[in-house]
């Protein structure tokens, strides 16, 4: 029996899809694992695998195609079926954009393709692998990830986080010997060697203390066409919101609307930060940024104030176990919040090796749905492009956001003397309906005293 | 350490509890002039005299009966069933009086009484003489139930049955009384209520008792030539069960396949998987899954019997299964 495979949600914030490429064509079979098309959600340009082995009988949308989370994307079956009645249901739930959207979640969580081919002749109790569930989200169905409990019991035990595992179970479920791969592969090798090879990260770069708009941003127009008129009006141009567009704004203008943010600025003293950088250069040659100090000066401090680190719903104040921080990091046309776990038990050069590692994939927009999710924290750092000092936006659902300005030199007053220091300025905006004035205070107190101890980052 | 077939293992159980204790005595079809319908009485009727070796009619409903009242007077009879399938004319006497009794009576009536005889299928002996009947007995409270898969475990066992103070349901294997296998020198007990491992692995844990437990070791066999070490676990006693070996195993292997003779629905394999499933549930890999006899009355054609009747490429085939390697 034929069924529709729908447009399936990749992210946890995806909404819509764009199918960018088909790579089966219509007659083509499929096997489990295939990869039918590739999806532009609102992050990244994901895999669209097929569950059931098959004939991709009809492609209901084309290249470039925009759809909802749940609406039909592709009839699958066997050769030769009649597919009229099934065309004219994904016809019928196609209909109206406004219902698709609205009934996604309930598409989603449910097996729209129907408890698939039921063998006829052979309905043995094993269960035929074209009748297992169809969970089209890869491992996570709705937000639920599937594992076995061993599975689950393993990623704690090692660490891994399983929305960053694709099962090779049945319908997708994560067992022992994905965690397994996963904790031999990703989490453990790469970090030690990328910290070997440290490189300047462009975006979380290190600023000097007489950083300067940086150049692209003064363009050099000594060879620019100019214009035979001034008074030539220029054209307006139309740019399309791209899918990432579209989830800043919605994302922002809910926080900005929702959230009644405070701020709190305050300025720390960096010298013996920057000189803690300078020795750690000296003795192991790996260059740290000042992001990454802060990122780890501000996981320690949570752990202190961990009241901070929590979440509001309507029923309660949930305070998270995990301190897990989101690193903003400005992508071509829009950003991204890719997440490093468990920050204040990482060491610094983990930290730094991870925070590079994430920018360069955020830019390469090769990042996964699973790096940019579950943040309780997160830090927005403008200072390498010279911002003195800025109030964030809230990434909701957490009730902070630290934004960090450029570290710069002036006269401070040291021992009745005015000497040339190093300061930061710190911005911390808070969700008032968890974090009170004290408790920012607090915080922010926290953060800039482990700066201003920097030893204190070395464990 | 010698080697002694089954029968014989249960043979000299029987001797050496009786030589040691004359309260002990041994009552069935054809136990005596005969020497057991599968010979595990042999010679005993010559050594112990017509008093203590008792040939009954065939009136399993009045025999178990007597059995049930000689123990409560004192004496600590061992009832023969010919085979466990003849059992159900005496289910009342049994289950009724002996399961009961101790409880009913406030413990004023201890029940030292051991039922013993072959279950299980054999060889084409069709529906009502194949059957599997340890499901029914492990579900009244009041009895324990033992079966042994070896001549070690089946005489340790008999003899610890004889010694006990409740009634025993003590199912041998009927196509295992010719097995030889070494038992220790001398006298020897077995705990009841105490598992073994039988072959220790590491991938997955295959459970099986009675001929399953034979299945379970050359599922194992099978399995180790395809690279799977499978960890074989015979309860021996299915009430009390030795949940704990059990679960030791399960949460170390994270993996679990029972083998049960009997059919599915309500199976022994039934009520243990649930306890796997509630005691090592953050262990588990995969659900636990059951190979049973089929959920029909014993077919007495050949092909159609060995079908039936649960046996090593299948079990292999499950534990792949549960590995998720097919």
């Amino acid at each position: 029996m034929a069924q529709i495979l729908d447009m399936p949600r990749l992210s946890d914030t995806m909404k819509e899809g764009v199918l960018r490429k088909w790579h089966k064509k219509e007659g083509d079979k499929l096997a489990p694992g295939d990869v039918l098309a590739e999806v532009d959600t609102d992050k990244a340009t994901m895999d669209f695998e097929t569950f059931d082995a098959g004939v991709l009988l009809k492609r209901l949308i084309g290249d470039g195609d925009a759809v909802p989370v749940g609406s039909p994307v592709a009839i699958v079956g066997k050769v030769g079926e009649d597919i009229t009645a099934i065309l004219a249901e994904a016809a019928a739930r196609k209909g109206g954009g406004a219902a698709g959207a609205a009934k996604d979640n309930h598409a989603a969580a449910k097996p729209v393709a129907a408890p698939v081919a039921k063998p006829a002749v052979a309905a043995v109790a094993k269960a035929a692998p074209a009748q297992r569930a169809v969970a089209m989200a890869a491992p996570a169905t709705n937000g639920k990830v599937l594992a076995s409990p061993l599975a689950r019991k393993l990623a704690t035990d090692l660490g891994v986080d399983l929305r960053g595992i694709t099962g090779t179970g049945p319908g997708g479920r994560i067992v022992e010997r994905d965690v397994k791969t996963a904790s031999e592969g990703g989490a453990t090798a790469a970090p030690v060697a990328a910290v070997a090879a440290l490189a300047p990260a462009p975006v979380a770069d290190v600023p000097r203390a007489d950083a300067r708009l940086p150049s692209p941003l003064v363009p050099d127009r000594r060879n620019e066409q100019r214009p035979a008129s001034w008074d030539v009006p220029g054209q307006d141009q139309t740019v399309p919101l791209s899918l990432m567009r579209k989830t800043i704004a919605r994302r922002l203008v809910e926080s900005k609307t929702q959230l009644p943010h405070f701020y709190l600025t305050a300025d720390a003293d960096m010298d013996a930060a920057m000189a803690f950088r300078e020795q750690v250069k000296e003795v192991h040659g790996a260059k740290l940024s000042v992001n990454d100090l802060i990122i780890k000066a501000a996981a320690l401090a949570l752990r202190r104030v961990p009241e901070a680190n929590a979440s509001f719903t309507d029923e309660a104040i949930i305070r998270h176990a995990r301190i897990d921080i989101g690193m903003a990091v400005a992508v071509e046309d829009g950003l991204l919040t890719p997440v490093i776990r468990s920050a204040d038990v990482k060491t610094l050069g983990q930290i730094a090796a991870e925070a590079q590692d994430l920018a360069k994939r955020a830019r390469d927009r090769k990042l996964k749905p699973e790096d940019m999710t579950g943040s309780t924290f997160s830090i927005s750092n403008l200072g390498m492009l010279g911002i003195k000092d800025f109030a964030a936006i809230i990434n909701p659902p957490e009730a902070a956001i630290l934004a960090v300005g450029t570290v710069r030199k002036e006269p401070v007053v040291r021992n009745d003397q005015i000497v040339i220091g190093q300061r930061i300025s710190l911005t911390l905006s808070c969700d008032h309906r968890v974090v009170d004035g004290a408790l920012g205070a607090k915080l922010l107190g926290a953060i800039i005293a482990i700066l201003e101890r920097p030893m204190t980052l070395a464990f | 350490m010698p080697t002694v077939s089954y029968r014989e293992a249960l043979n000299q159980a029987m001797a050496e509890e009786m030589e040691g204790d004359p309260n002990v005595f041994l009552m069935g079809e054809e136990v005596g002039y005969y020497n057991g319908a599968y010979k595990v009485s042999q010679g005993l009727l010559a050594r112990f005299g017509e008093k203590r070796v008792i040939d009954t009619p065939i009136a399993e409903g009045g025999f178990v009966g007597v059995g049930i009242g000689a123990a409560m007077v004192g004496l600590r009879p061992i009832i023969e069933l010919m085979t466990w399938n003849f059992s159900l004319v005496a289910a009342d006497q049994i289950i009724n009086n002996a399961a009961k009794i101790r409880q009913m009576s406030g413990g004023q009536f201890t029940l030292p009484v051991v039922f013993r005889g072959p279950g299980g299928s054999a060889h084409q002996l069709a529906a009502q003489h194949s059957q599997s009947t340890e499901a029914f007995w492990t579900h009244v409270p009041g009895l324990k139930v033992v079966m042994p898969s070896t001549p070690k475990d089946a005489k340790g066992l008999l003899k610890s049955c004889i010694r006990d103070n409740n009634p025993i349901v003590f199912i041998e294997g009927e196509v295992l009384y010719g097995d030889q296998g070494e038992i220790p020198e001398g006298e020897y007990t077995i705990p009841i209520g105490v598992g073994e491992i039988k072959r220790v692995g590491t991938d997955v844990t295959i459970i099986g008792w009675s001929k399953m437990a034979k299945v379970a070791l050359e599922t194992a066999t099978l399995l180790a030539e395809q690279g799977i070490s499978a960890e074989v676990v015979d309860p021996r006693t299915l009430r009390p069960l030795d949940e704990e070996l059990i679960v030791s195993s399960v949460k170390k292997t994270g993996r679990c396949v029972i083998l049960e003779e009997g059919w599915p629905y309500n199976g022994v394999g039934a009520e243990i998987a649930y306890r796997v499933a509630r005691l090592c549930f953050d262990d588990l890999d995969h659900p636990v899954e059951r190979l049973t006899g089929n959920d029909l009355p014993m077919p007495y054609n050949r092909k159609l019997e060995h079908h039936c009747v649960p046996d090593a490429e299948r079990a292999a085939e499950l534990v792949r299964k549960v590995l998720y390697l097919d």
